[in-house]
């Protein structure tokens, strides 16, 4: 009987742990254990043995750190040949009658990925590829990806086992006593992640007792769709004469096990500190509970690395921010890489209540596939709700899914079926859930009844690829009423056609429906409360306006999804506020003469959103450029120098310098923007190695403070990156940034390049380790001790002062 | 050898430390009210546990041996003479401090720098937490803690207390190849248990 076929109608035992037990049979801390299954195969199928002696239908072969960042090529293909190899002379060996299988064990790589980190996602994908396709070469019959205790981990693992096998893949995951993983993940995120890339069942694991395991992998049942996996310790370790010891023994183990065997769990085994006793006590209770059916959720749902969103509870809120269409500013952002302006309009929606971002940063003269991933990727350095990735792009929309730590909306595809084949492939692979635009070859139905067809027909097609109706959200297509007098009337149909009947949820871009009318927020808002009204499960709307924020905490209040309208009274403080929104932050124009030292005062005291304000009110009498020279310069010359006689201290300067960067993007928000001196563009950077960039980012503000064109290449960038954007810039200035004394070897190596190619640049060098005595022993130009000093010298070489 | 691991509710933070990380001077004006969001924020994104395991330790000269490693340090020795025991632990915030710096960094670098003085200042009480509470449990006094990169205590040790410590598996912390950890707000360090002398 293969895996699969026994799954279906029984409850399948796992082994317990293994380490304990090398350790009593002479392993050595800090040994590798997985080289023991070259060094002793007989101890290691000796345990395996004896839990299949014990009960065990599946063991792991002893492989949780066999990767390739811990073992040569050669090496690995040894150690997980003969793990495997271990585990089936232990089943040819056990004269027990059940059924034994093994699975490749895969732990996680011991390296944290980026950004947090610093392992490229795509390399660890390549790592674990390795381990599994070894571990169908010399035969596992499923593998276990197991106490992964970060979701992006997570996901390169599976998708190396999906890519690389066709075997069951099993994923558990590392919970902690606050019910998630160490980088922040819940169990409802993982599950959604994970069941949508196809996995074959999904848990817990290790960390914690089953009693406290238990609170963990309830909530997993609750929402999964997949058979569910727990192995818990043995409780918690202590010592007791030398040897290591765990405080809950094999019956209390067993039967915490066994609720949870009635609960639903349908693979049971344990981790660190049961031993082959504990499996034979947990075997007696699994071959007296009837195992329970696996059942459909129906739950649609999308998940950031942190959070599971889902459909139906209440209306979500999609931000649209995100996106060049009609935005000049942003447009100007993608086109300078500007990611920091783009993380800005993320991190403001998200603190303005958006539930998702929609990310589209398509656009004719950038490319698209790499601007999307770059933004998808640091977008969730920063933000935590899930993103819709929005292209037309197939390819850009595959690398983004790719990167995406999570289940990612995505948007979209709509009933041609060139449109179909492309995208429902991708939602197969990756997990998602798809927006369907209800329009096809023959364009978009003018009737409701129209676009319902067009709904079922894609709902038709996507079983075909195995993808369910709970990860479409059907787009009903708001269109504008000053072309149509009837179109608003055919959408709100359409969506409550496609709620009753179909049972599906759906989505709609609201703003839309409002265009070429003047005075748009106020039809906007009133065809969101409708289309609410009508069902409408998710809009895309801008959540700075105050009118779209009011209408739908007015209607969460009203449906009685708002208990004692608690949100909806948090939420007004901010709509009685005359300026809703950073971006659109509007000024009292005064005389002009009031707003001159004004701003300089705004400046130097602080006070970001004057400096803002007085800045609009300036631009209406005097040129950017006077603005600039007359007002932000000297207001920053007089913090620079205070903080150089020591009467200003970093704080200020920095908060001070964020008032004139607030200035700044109210002078590039305004349209006549005048070009300023050219000084050529600066290179930053924090060398290769080295992931902190705060003092980086210092330079970065006050350079662009002064007037600067600053290109930021981020953190730990090899000096292969810093040398060709120098040479592509000719950028007169590259600035380096290196923390630890073991970076500091990069920056020397980064420096020697430059020379090579880049002769004509000056290096300026900073960070917590430098001196200036080393800054000239590795070639350095310049040692800047803090940011101040960095612009002095930019002053200094452009002759700029 | 038996790893432990603990997890700490930390007490109060000491905003003046902040301050002082931050790198503002003693008499300077200072944004506490900035510092007071930046606490609220913190609060719930902090994750601090803190593994260790007890080592015996045997000194000859400036050579010291754990048992699973040995190290040369002459600052180290002296650090834990007449110690016949030694705790190892790694510490950590987690990285929810670290997700905090890389978002103000994006939008507030002032704000980023005051995580930062935020996160040092707690993962220095973290510590002081931990090491009082192993002063207690051994009923002896302890030695200043002594982290790899202090003095001539070699850095690249940081490598085999990882590897006895199995940080990744026990608290979630990475080490990546110049010796940097990630979360970044965390500390190695060893610790001398005084021997008692009756």
């Amino acid at each position: 009987m293969d895996f699969l076929e026994f799954s279906e109608k029984n409850i399948i035992c796992f082994d317990g742990g293994t380490g304990t037990l090398l350790q009593e049979r002479g392993l050595m801390p800090g040994e590798h254990p997985e080289t023991w299954n070259i060094t002793h195969p007989d101890v290691i199928t000796d345990i395996h043995k004896a839990y299949f002696d014990a009960g065990s239908n599946v063991v792991c072969t002893n492989t949780f750190g066999a990767n390739a960042l811990k073992f040569s090529d050669e090496e690995l293909e040894n150690i997980i040949k003969n793990a495997i190899n271990n585990a089936k002379n232990a089943i040819n060996l056990s004269k027990t009658p059940h059924e034994k299988f093994v699975a490749l064990d895969i732990g996680p790589s011991g390296k944290l990925l980026k950004p947090l980190g610093d392992l490229d996602f795509e390399d660890a994908v390549s790592v674990f590829a390795k381990t599994v396709k070894l571990g169908v070469k010399y035969g596992a019959d499923l593998i276990l990806i197991e106490t992964m205790n970060d979701s992006y981990e997570t996901k390169a693992a599976l998708l190396a086992a999906k890519e690389n096998s066709a075997l069951p893949v099993i994923v558990s995951n590392a919970y902690g006593e606050d019910g998630k993983l160490m980088t922040g993940a819940t169990p409802e995120a993982m599950t959604a992640m994970i069941e949508g890339m196809g996995a074959f069942a999904v848990g817990a694991n290790c960390s914690l007792g089953p009693k406290q395991l238990s609170p963990v992998v309830e909530r997993i049942l609750a929402v999964s769709s997949i058979p569910v996996i727990m192995k818990p310790n043995a409780g918690l370790p202590k010592s007791e004469n030398g040897k290591t010891v765990f405080d809950v023994g094999e019956e209390e183990f067993a039967q915490e096990m066994e609720i949870l065997l009635k609960k639903g769990v349908r693979i049971a085994g344990g981790c660190c500190g049961t031993t082959p006793a504990y499996i034979k006590a947990l075997k007696e209770k699994i071959s007296k509970t009837a195992p329970v059916p696996v059942t459909k959720k129906d739950i649609t749902v999308v998940s950031s690395y942190t959070k599971a969103v889902p459909f139906g509870k209440e209306p979500l809120l999609i931000g649209e921010r995100i996106n060049p269409t009609g935005k000049k500013r942003f447009k100007q952002a993608l086109v300078e890489n500007d990611v920091s302006y783009i993380l800005s309009e993320g991190i403001g929606q998200q603190e303005k209540g958006a539930h998702i971002l929609d990310v589209n940063v398509g656009l004719p003269e950038i490319d698209e596939q790499k601007m999307l991933v770059c933004a998808v990727t640091e977008l969730q350095a920063v933000v935590d709700i899930p993103l819709q990735i929005d292209t037309s792009d197939a390819c850009a929309m595959e690398k983004a899914l790719r990167r995406y730590n999570g289940k990612a909306m995505i948007n979209s595809v709509n009933g041609k079926e060139e449109s179909m084949h492309a995208v429902f492939p991708l939602v197969k692979k990756y997990g998602g859930v798809v927006v369907a635009l209800t329009l096809d070859e023959n364009g978009i139905p003018e009737t409701a009844r129209g676009r319902v067809n067009i709904a079922k027909k894609i709902l038709e097609t996507a079983k075909e690829y195995g993808i369910e109706k709970k990860d479409i959200v059907f787009d009903a297509l708001a269109l504008t009423i000053s072309a149509d007098a009837r179109a608003a009337k055919t959408t709100l149909e359409a969506v409550k056609l496609i709620k009753d009947e179909l049972h599906a949820h759906t989505v709609l871009g609201v703003s839309n429906v409002s265009f070429g009318l003047p005075n748009r927020s106020a039809v906007n808002s009133l065809f969101f409360a409708l289309a609410l009204g009508n069902g409408l499960s998710s809009a895309i709307i801008n959540p700075y306006s105050a009118e779209m924020i009011k209408t739908y905490y007015s209607f969460r209040a009203l449906a009685g999804l708002d208990e004692n309208c608690a949100d909806y009274i948090n939420a007004s403080k901010e709509f009685s506020e005359t300026t809703f929104g950073s971006t659109d932050a509007g000024a009292k124009s005064g005389d002009a003469k009031e707003q001159e030292s004004a701003l300089k005062n705004a400046i130097i005291k602080g006070l970001k959103d004057k400096a803002a304000q007085y800045t609009k009110a300036l631009l209406e009498k005097e040129s950017a450029l006077d603005v600039i020279n007359t007002e932000i310069i000297p207001a920053l010359n007089i913090v620079g120098e205070g903080f150089e006689n020591k009467t200003v201290y970093l704080p200020q300067l920095l908060i001070s310098a964020e008032c004139a960067k607030s200035a700044f993007e109210v002078i590039k928000n305004a349209a006549s923007r005048e070009k300023s001196a050219d000084n050529g563009i600066f290179v930053l950077a924090t060398v290769k190695g080295d992931i902190h960039d705060i003092g980086k980012n210092i330079v970065k503000l006050l350079m662009q403070n002064y007037g600067f064109d600053v290109v930021d290449l981020g953190k730990d960038v090899p000096p292969e990156v810093i040398v060709e954007k120098t040479v592509e810039l000719h950028a007169p200035l590259v600035g380096l940034s290196a923390l630890m004394t073991t970076t500091v070897p990069a920056m020397e190596e980064t420096i020697k390049q430059l020379r090579k190619s880049a002769p004509w640049c000056k290096i300026i060098v900073g960070g917590a380790v430098l001196t200036k005595e080393y800054a000239d022993k590795i070639g350095a130009d310049k040692y800047a001790k803090d940011a101040m000093e960095s612009v002095r010298y930019a002053q200094e070489i452009t002759g700029k002062q | 050898m038996t790893v432990y691991t603990k997890t700490y509710d930390l007490g109060k933070v000491n905003k003046k430390e902040v301050k002082r990380y931050a790198g503002s001077g003693e008499n300077a004006a200072f944004p506490y009210e900035i510092l007071d969001e930046c606490i609220g924020k913190a609060k719930n994104a902090l994750s601090c546990k803190v593994c260790y395991a007890v080592f015996d330790v045997k000194i000859c000269e400036n050579n010291l041996d754990f048992g699973a490693f040995s190290v040369k340090s002459k600052n180290l020795a002296k650090n834990l003479k007449k110690c016949e025991k030694a705790v190892i632990f790694a510490a950590t915030l987690g990285v929810g401090i670290d997700r905090l710096i890389a978002k103000y960094s994006a939008v507030s670098p002032s704000t980023a720098l005051i995580f930062q003085a935020l996160g040092a200042e707690r993962a220095e009480a973290l510590c002081d937490a931990f090491c009082e509470d192993i002063k207690r449990e051994f009923g002896a006094e302890t030695r200043p803690r002594f982290s790899p990169g202090y003095g001539d205590f070699d850095i690249f040790c940081q490598k085999d207390i990882f590897a006895v410590l199995n940080c990744e598996k026990h608290i979630g912390l990475t080490l990546n190849d110049s010796m940097l950890m990630s979360p970044s707000k965390s500390v190695t360090a060893v610790l001398g248990i005084k021997t008692n002398e009756n």
